[in-house]
């Protein structure tokens, strides 16, 4: 019966989705309040259906009705709850569920919310949503039916994927999903944008919370996933430019351009067109995706819903969106007015080359990710692209991005004077330059490159914290004076400061441990020592435990290092469902770095193979990430950004009619 | 000339959708080798695990083995790790090509994930799996006793696919003279 209830609740929800397109688009080429309101009331209770379908997929899962093919696929009788529950989102279906439920969410806050917005645009924002809702429930309900009965009703399920039960992974899904879909608000802003003509700093305003917020998700997203790939998979790599992961980095490299390039359009009113055309590309790369993940066109460890349909229709979906959203730029952009101009050396200029740089970077990963696609298809010939590729290409670019980051908020908008900007950066080149020459002389010539990334990422925090001094006139004003300039920075400040040293605390992280990691392997037994980096590490013991629904080889290590002695379990765990091995890694975590070990199956000696690495600095490449997502946070809380009251201030007006679509 | 440039977007998005929806009816998981039937390419690898022979194209024990692709860099790999564990311990004969990779790292591979091999050779760089037409890893070849390729697997053996595929494949080539 739920499974019942669900899949009717899907079909309603499609129906309304495209009432949700229809009606006010209708409604605001005839400025009929009616209509436009009734797209709004529609997108409310599309929600309401799609939470009562997640709800109903969610109870199956829960109470485990393996009579429903797809929780007798992915779920039995000692999955614990948390993975019960996380099942069901765990699998193709469930994750389209998810995927439509989130787009659902910011459909809904859009009409709640978007009250203050110009009625019209609001109308085509809801009405753009509404067919992407209407594409995606279309779907689910077409290709990929979470509620599919099955018959005989098997005794028990199969199983989760065991390398998905993971705390981390429950909820890396939900937080990354997030972000993608909601680029979908950009996007449709883009689109409405194009559709009324008029693009204006109210637009920039309204849009980029919502930009800010998706990008948060993304930020905290993909750090969650590589903090598990570091983890779970048991050998110290914390990114493997694997196609899935590329998918979440590109749309993260485009939002981020958005975010910059919507500011100048808020502030300034230039980039226009540009802004627009990055709202659309960064929500097609989170569609493209989706394709790249369920289509089965490259294969990667994440594409296990291999199914040719499901790729037409998502690349049917592509191009119908992007394709439509696209062609509307190209006729109706070239007439939206270019924004007040500025000169080479000034904040936009700096932010169009940021865009630039994050432009070149993501299509630098295209081109990676999609390179034995297109091989395939012009030659015949199957290659792969490893991450030597992006180490020549990607790295180079984003080194020198980073390098100009720290210009960027020290720049003056409309113009600027070289000789002006450069003494503002005198301390954190300064800083830059002890660290290059100690660490060249201290770590020897060999290790030229490591400390010229600690150089720039010192480069990168220092730059990020004069912004401050900067603004509070360190040493300019009396300490009061300075109080009150501190007391008055908006938080928007604040979260710039936050993310850039964010980026800084990463680039230290990603150096240090490319640098300088060691590691040992041996087949070690209880009793046994060994030294790595400084510490000494024993072998306790070794025993089984039996976990809800595994059975594991435990291991215990003690180390002793300079900081006093810690104890390390590190484990491999046997699920008998599935009979698949996993490995649970141990590591003690510090601030200076990480010791990581990991066991393998007993030896026929009785020793069991062990991994051990030194991994210096390497939590400060998500404590960075979540700088930048705090930063980001902080920065959303910024009532400046909050949409409180838009001002109407139409800086573009076209010359066209708004248009029907 | 200011349409062209407000129109490249869109049409460079359609050459990619082209080329995506002609990608998609190509299996990336199945092509056909060239070597099906013809002898393995002659390579002399340096040995992956340290004080080890290495392996030679021409190592053939007069029965079909696997000749299995692999490299410590890559995570499918580790996906199809237990299967090839599962296949020693039946008795499946299974020589390893190191892939693109240094010798080290292979070991250390090896050594912390379970060693298949019965011979494993390291292939640097990249030049013996150029001339088997490697693609990706992992892959996998089916070497009768005479050492000529009767089939190519891409990507992880599944449990299915050996059940399935390799498994009946290789007992007929067993009983082939």
């Amino acid at each position: 019966m739920t499974a019942e209830i669900g899949q009717f609740a899907l079909i309603l929800a499609l129906v309304l989705a495209v009432v949700q397109t229809l009606a006010p688009l209708v409604g605001a080429w005839r400025s009929d309040p009616a209509l436009m309101a009734l797209g709004r009331t529609a997108s409310a209770l599309q929600l309401l259906f799609i939470v009562v379908a997640f709800v109903s997929l969610a109870t199956c899962y829960i109470v485990n009705d393996f009579s429903v093919a797809l929780v007798a696929q992915h779920s039995n009788m000692a999955q614990p709850f948390i993975y019960r529950l996380g099942a069901t989102w765990g699998s193709h279906e469930g994750s389209m569920l998810l995927w439509v439920l989130i787009l659902a969410i910011y459909g809904a806050a859009v009409a709640v919310f978007g009250g203050s917005l110009r009625e019209t645009l609001q109308a085509r924002v809801l009405a753009v949503q509404g067919m992407i809702g209407a594409a995606f429930l279309g779907f689910l309900l077409f290709t990929s039916n979470p509620f599919i009965r099955l018959s005989p009703i098997p005794l028990d399920g199969a199983e989760l994927n065991p390398v998905l039960q993971d705390p981390g992974l429950v909820f890396h899904p939900p937080v990354l999903y997030s972000g993608y879909v909601g680029l979908s608000i950009a996007f449709s802003f883009g689109v409405a944008a194009l559709i009324e003509g008029r693009v204006d700093a109210g637009w920039a305003r309204w849009v980029r919370p919502w930009v800010l917020a998706a990008w948060i998700f993304l930020t905290v997203g993909i750090a969650m996933g590589s903090l598990w790939a570091y983890y779970t998979l048991g050998w110290g790599g914390w990114w493997f430019w694997d196609p899935v992961e590329n998918a979440s980095l590109m749309p993260w490299l485009l939002a981020t351009a958005l975010l910059h390039s919507s500011l100048v359009l808020e502030r300034r009113g230039a980039l226009v067109s540009w802004t627009i055309l990055l709202s659309i590309l960064a929500f097609s790369l989170s569609l493209v995706g989706t394709f790249l993940v369920r289509s089965g066109v490259l294969t990667s460890v994440h594409a296990f819903a291999l199914d040719a349909k499901r790729g037409v229709y998502i690349l049917a979906i592509i191009a119908a969106m992007t394709g439509s959203a696209l062609t509307l730029f190209a006729w109706r952009a070239p007439a939206l007015k270019t924004g007040s101009l500025f000169a080479p050396l000034s904040r936009e200029y700096a932010v169009t080359l940021n865009n630039l740089f994050l432009l070149a970077s993501a299509a630098t990963v295209f081109l990676g990710t999609f390179y034995p696609v297109f091989m395939d298809v012009l030659q015949g010939d199957k290659i792969s692209v490893g991450p030597p590729y992006y180490t020549a290409t990607f790295v180079p670019i984003f080194v020198l991005l980073f390098g100009l980051v720290s210009f960027g908020p020290m720049l003056n908008w409309k113009r600027d004077d070289l000789r002006r900007l450069l003494p503002r950066l005198r301390i954190p080149a300064a800083l830059a330059a002890v660290v290059l020459v100690v660490g060249t002389v201290g770590f020897g010539v060999r290790h030229l490159f490591a400390a010229f990334g600690l150089a720039l990422g010192v480069w990168l925090i220092a730059g990020a914290f004069i912004v401050l001094a900067r603004r509070w006139r360190v040493g300019q004003v009396s300490r009061s004076d300075m109080l009150d300039l501190a007391r008055s920075t908006p938080l928007a400040v604040l979260g710039l400061v936050i993310a850039h040293a964010g980026l800084g605390v990463t680039t230290i992280g990603i150096t240090a441990v490319s640098a300088w990691q060691t590691n040992k392997v041996l087949s070690m037994s209880p009793g046994q020592s060994v030294r790595l980096a400084g510490n000494r590490i024993t072998m306790v013991a070794v025993r089984p435990v039996k976990g809800e629904n595994f059975e594991a080889n435990q291991a215990q290590f003690e180390v002793l290092g300079a900081f006093g002695k810690s104890t390390i379990m590190s484990e491999r765990r046997l699920y008998p469902a599935s009979q698949t091995t996993t490995t649970d890694a141990g590591i003690e975590a510090g601030i200076l770095g990480n010791i990581y070990i990991s066991v393998a199956d007993q030896n026929p000696d009785g020793g069991i193979t062990v991994r051990m690495w030194n991994h210096p600095f390497v939590d400060w490449i998500w404590a960075g990430a979540l700088l930048m997502a705090l930063g980001g946070a902080v920065s959303l809380a910024d009532r400046s950004v909050r949409v409180a009251k838009v001002e109407r201030v139409v800086l573009s007006p076209l010359a066209a009619e708004p248009v029907a679509l | 000339m200011k349409r062209l440039v407000f129109l490249a977007p869109v049409g460079l998005f359609a050459a990619l959708v082209a080329a995506f929806a002609a990608g998609l009816g190509r299996d990336p998981s199945k092509l056909p080798s060239t070597l099906i039937d013809r002898p393995l390419p002659a390579f002399d690898l340096p040995a992956v695990r340290s004080g080890d022979v290495g392996l030679k194209s021409t190592d053939t024990t007069g029965q079909p083995h696997l000749l299995n692709v692999f490299a410590s860099w890559c995570v499918s790999c580790r996906i199809e790790h237990p299967v090839l564990l599962q296949l020693k311990a039946e008795g499946v004969p299974i020589d390893g090509l190191d892939w693109k990779d240094e010798p080290s790292d292979g070991e250390k591979y090896l050594i912390a994930q379970g060693d298949p091999y019965r011979l494993a050779g390291n292939d640097k760089t990249g030049r013996a799996g150029i001339d088997l037409g490697v693609a990706g890893v992992p892959e996998t070849f089916l070497v009768d006793r005479k050492g000529r390729v009767r089939y190519k697997q891409i990507g992880p053996i599944t449990p299915e696919d050996w059940a399935g595929t390799i498994k009946p494949l290789m007992e007929r080539l067993r009983a082939e003279g």
